[in-house]
């Protein structure tokens, strides 16, 4: 039996984050009376260096066993703690960390009330403490390769570069073709080079590639696994023979987005009017040159923006970020088919804002393509025309304005299998319906799930040049762990106890990553500790109490909470 | 001294607004008059105080809310103009028939100077329970459709086709009052609100679980704004369609037109009103009865669904003028009707019955279209 525990307290200042409002002297003061506390000591910046070598010395002269570290979030600092603690000669599991931070001083007042607080979130800690476990850092191998989901722009880029790196990569297409929504484009803007010559030497790029697969007409249809070592079961809709299973490392989604239908805005009359059309169908049209309506040269021709973007009318909050641009480009080369035709953009905001994008708004005026400021409000029919009612709203009045062709500036919106990819993966989504990333900043391909990353316009609305920039992004991300070759996993996982369990598969049902399953023979649980996250949720689920969460054990916790309540 | 306009433009969340113009550019009335709500909202947002009896046009609004369906933002404009006019009627600065029509409801329960005793004479000589005894369904008449002779016809055809679907139902009588759907729009808040505490009263002490209108205006503020959610508010193309869908309801041959001699198929062309399309998306259903009525083909104008030209009836609009007495939007509106080849236009509203019939008679179209309710068009071929 392990002999009394030694253990020593330290309360951080943080400057005067803590200290101004909690009485830190007099907290280490108290911590001291504690049962088991040899040394309690209050310190300026406990995660400096200084900091940290008090908390070594201490471990080595006065014997620590257990340390306990009041400062700021675990989620800031125990990676630092621990390494003091491991350095200091024990068991880097055996820090336990008070949040007297964010979960006391930042959000209370009252000094004598925080201060009464903090004392007994410390001596909650240190019941905990004194009950600590060793555990083990544990990693494990990676399987040498990626999958990457979505053959458009932004899964190729990606494929390309963990390819180039040198791993093996599959790049799952739904589609019989590579190319995405870029290979129905005509010319892309500012370049106005044209969208073919851009892709063909992509996609021959990524179908010679020695280390690309590509894996058309398929979809993925299950997920097993976790960073490092994932299955993927991939779908068919073309063959017959058995689904293929794929085992990757890192796995990136590249799944684009789907056009805003205009027919959910019936006051335009797309879908009524053969002479209302997308910008999309557009590009098709500028691509064969057959500008015509009816067999006419249209003279009149008119852009709309913002159609099914920043529309709460239609759930979509959101800038589709390309429309403004990509506008503009359609008006310059309709004035340079139809020189003759009269050319109005109908805006609310000219949004231009990437890389020479403001000049070549510039260039579309001088083009003498004409900006009027006001949303369309409906289209009608007047005779073989269409008439766009709406305000000009720098006249600041009602206006009709008759075409013979109307371009609906469509917007971007999640693709409509987000849903069943974002049950799949266990993504979430953000409010705009797109596929969330880790942090909007720092952590912009990451996920919430371990070596599942995001590239283009699955993530949100962007153009060629900011797709391009976030496949790379999540491919240099995706090899990290394809370099390093091993993963760290979970320490903390759940036990389960063979003589309490029941067998009942509730834990089964709860678990949200798979890891515990009944063992076939014997009918119990068991906890695949590789696929554990440590989230609780099957102890807690555990009629028979079988499971138990290492760090988080019933004696534990109700230690913490008898010491909370004394 | 002008008004304040902050207190409102944070009110009524007007700082949402981008200044798109798609209310202002969808505005049925803009087009005819000073009226821009996208620039009173602009002087909202930016000047410190507004003059508001400056504004005469805001008398031209007809709350027929496209605006607030157009607005990508989820601004109400047309919740400022109703604003608006609240100061215009707490001043006592209204148009003086906007006034007298107020003061009759607020007197009789009805905006026509009617007696309040005089409410239920439609129905004489017809059988119809009062709603009080208890019933299933309530159905509320609304006050033009129990007072204008030419809108008595409504009524009079949803009883004999709800006694022919076996519906238990009844009416409030002389007991029923103005809903105050106008009442609110021409800014009068307060009636509006002794209007909704007595009628809600009434109508909870009914107990039955269902209420049907006459007009989609009684229907959208019962809807809407009376909080009777236990009770499922329906207007009566709603549920003349489902007792045909279910078969309890059955045409058995043609309608069968006062002085039409010719042959073929009656062309009808469908009015959308404001208050039942635009504001409720209620679109199908009327369009259902029309084409289940044997011998009637349907044919649509240009502007239909949520496109339906305003006939310019509703928000007070009844008992003002409005800025411009030259254009009606009505006059239009029936001629888009002819355009069609129709030779009824069909309609789901008492206002929109009394406008689109006036415009026919001052157009002269009176040998070419007539105006007809829905219901009057069942009637006449049950």
């Amino acid at each position: 039996m392990e002999p009394q525990p030694r253990i020593g307290v330290y309360i951080c200042h943080c400057g005067t984050n803590i200290a101004a409002t909690v009485d830190v002297e007099q907290v280490a003061k108290f911590a001291a009376t504690l049962p088991h506390v040899v040394v309690a000591r209050d310190y300026m910046y406990m995660c400096s260096d200084p900091g940290q070598t008090l908390i070594k010395q201490d471990i080595k002269e006065q014997q620590l066993t257990r340390v306990v570290v009041a400062a700021c979030s675990p989620s800031m600092h125990e990676p630092t703690f621990r390494g003091a603690t491991r350095e200091g000669g024990i068991n880097p599991y055996f820090v336990q960390i008070v949040n007297i931070r964010e979960q006391c001083s930042w959000v209370h007042t009252d000094r004598e009330k925080a201060t009464q607080k903090a004392k007994s979130l410390v001596a909650s800690a240190v019941a905990k403490a004194a009950l600590l476990e060793p555990l083990e850092d544990r990693e494990v191998g990676v399987t040498s390769g990626a999958v990457v989901i979505g053959g458009g722009v932004a899964g190729m880029i990606a494929a390309l570069d963990v390819a180039d790196a040198g791993f093996p990569v599959y790049l799952v297409e739904k589609s019989d073709h590579l190319g995405g929504h870029v290979a129905d484009l005509n010319r892309v803007f500012p370049t106005l080079e044209s969208a073919t010559e851009l892709m063909q030497p992509l996609i021959e790029r990524v179908q010679t590639h020695p280390h690309v697969t590509v894996l058309l007409n398929s979809q993925v249809t299950g997920l097993e696994g976790y960073v490092g070592n994932f299955e993927l079961q991939v779908t068919n809709s073309k063959s017959e023979g058995p689904n293929p299973k794929l085992s990757a490392g890192a796995i990136i989604i590249a799944t684009g987005y789907d056009i805003f239908d205009p027919r959910r805005k019936p006051e335009l009359g797309y879908g009524q009017y053969p002479n209302v059309i997308t910008s999309l169908e557009m590009e098709q049209r500028l691509a064969t040159g057959a500008l015509t309506v009816d067999g006419h040269s249209p003279q009149n021709v008119a852009f709309i923006q913002c159609v099914g973007s920043r529309d709460a009318s239609v759930g979509n909050l959101y800038c589709s970020r390309v429309c403004c641009m990509y506008t503009a480009k359609q008006a310059q080369l309709v004035r340079e088919i139809l020189p003759e035709a009269r050319v109005t953009v109908f805006f609310i905001d000219v949004r231009v804002f990437g890389k020479r994008g403001e000049e070549f708004y510039d260039e579309t005026r001088a083009k003498r393509v004409r900006y009027r400021r006001g949303s369309v409000s409906e289209i009608n029919q007047r005779g073989e025309r269409v008439v766009l009612v709406g305000e000009d709203t720098l006249l600041g009045r009602p206006i009709e304005f008759e075409a013979d062709l109307v371009v609906l500036a469509v917007g971007m919106e999640p693709r409509a299998d987000t849903a069943t990819l974002s049950t799949l993966f266990k993504l979430p989504r953000s409010t705009d319906g797109f596929f969330m990333e880790s942090h909007p900043k720092l952590r912009p391909v990451d996920t919430v799930v371990d070596g599942v990353f995001l590239a283009g316009c699955c993530q949100g609305p962007k153009d060629i040049p900011d797709t391009v920039a976030q496949a790379k992004a999540a491919a240099s991300s995706a090899l990290i762990p394809l370099i390093l070759g091993t993963v760290p996993v979970e320490s903390a996982t759940a036990v389960v106890d063979a003589d309490l369990c029941a067998g009942c598969g509730m834990c089964v049902d709860v678990c949200p990553f798979g890891a515990p399953a009944l063992d076939p023979l014997w009918g119990i649980s068991r906890v695949n500790a590789v696929l554990c996250k440590g989230c609780g949720a099957c102890a807690a689920a555990c009629p028979s109490k079988a499971i138990q969460m290492q760090r988080f054990t019933p004696q534990q916790i109700l230690a913490q909470v008898d010491a909370l309540v004394e | 001294m002008g008004l304040k306009t902050d207190p409102i433009a944070e009110q009524l969340e007007l700082f949402g607004c981008i200044q798109c113009g798609k209310c202002t550019g969808g505005c049925p009335v803009a087009r005819k008059t000073e009226l821009n709500i996208r620039g009173l909202i602009y002087d909202m947002l930016v000047e410190p105080e507004m003059d508001v009896k400056a504004h005469p046009e805001l008398w031209d609004c007809t709350a027929c809310f496209t605006c607030v369906e157009r607005c990508p933002k989820d601004v109400r404009p047309a919740e400022l103009i109703i604003k608006l006019r609240g100061q215009l009627v707490e001043s006592g600065r209204v148009p003086e028939t906007i006034g007298t029509a107020l003061n009759s409801i607020f007197r009789q329960g009805n905006p026509s100077g009617m007696a309040r005793e005089d409410r239920a004479d439609w129905a004489n000589g017809m059988a119809v329970k009062a709603a009080q005894e208890g019933c299933e369904t309530l159905y509320f008449v609304g006050c033009i459709p129990s007072y204008d002779p030419r809108v008595q016809v409504v009524p009079r055809a949803l009883v004999r086709a709800f006694t022919a679907a076996g519906l238990d139902f009844g009416t409030l009588g002389t007991e029923e009052s103005c809903c105050g759907n106008e009442v609110r729009r021409m800014g009068e808040e307060g009636l509006f609100e002794m209007l909704v505490e007595d009628g809600s009263e009434l109508i909870r002490s009914v107990g039955a679980n269902r209420l049907v209108t006459t007009s989609p205006h009684c229907f959208n503020t019962f809807k809407n704004e009376y909080g009777l959610d236990d009770i499922e508010v329906l207007h009566y193309t709603q549920l003349i369609a489902e007792l045909l869908e279910q078969g309890r309801l059955d045409f058995s041959h043609p309608p069968n037109l006062p002085g039409r001699e010719a042959e073929g198929k009656i062309i009808v062309t469908y009015h959308d009103p404001c208050f039942l399309g635009k504001q409720n998306h209620i679109f199908d259903e009327p369009r259902a009865i029309l084409k289940a009525i044997p011998g009637v083909k349907l044919v649509e104008m240009d502007r239909n669904r949520e496109r339906s030209l305003c006939c310019e009836g509703g928000g007070g609009r009844m008992w003002v003028e409005g800025t411009n007495v030259e254009e009606r939007l009505a006059s239009q509106r029936v001629r888009e009707a002819v355009e069609t080849g129709a030779e009824v236009l069909a309609v789901a509203c008492p206002f929109c019955l009394l406008t689109l019939e006036d415009a026919v008679k001052v157009q002269k179209l009176d040998d070419r279209l007539r105006v007809m309710d829905i219901m009057e068009l069942v009637d006449l071929a049950l």
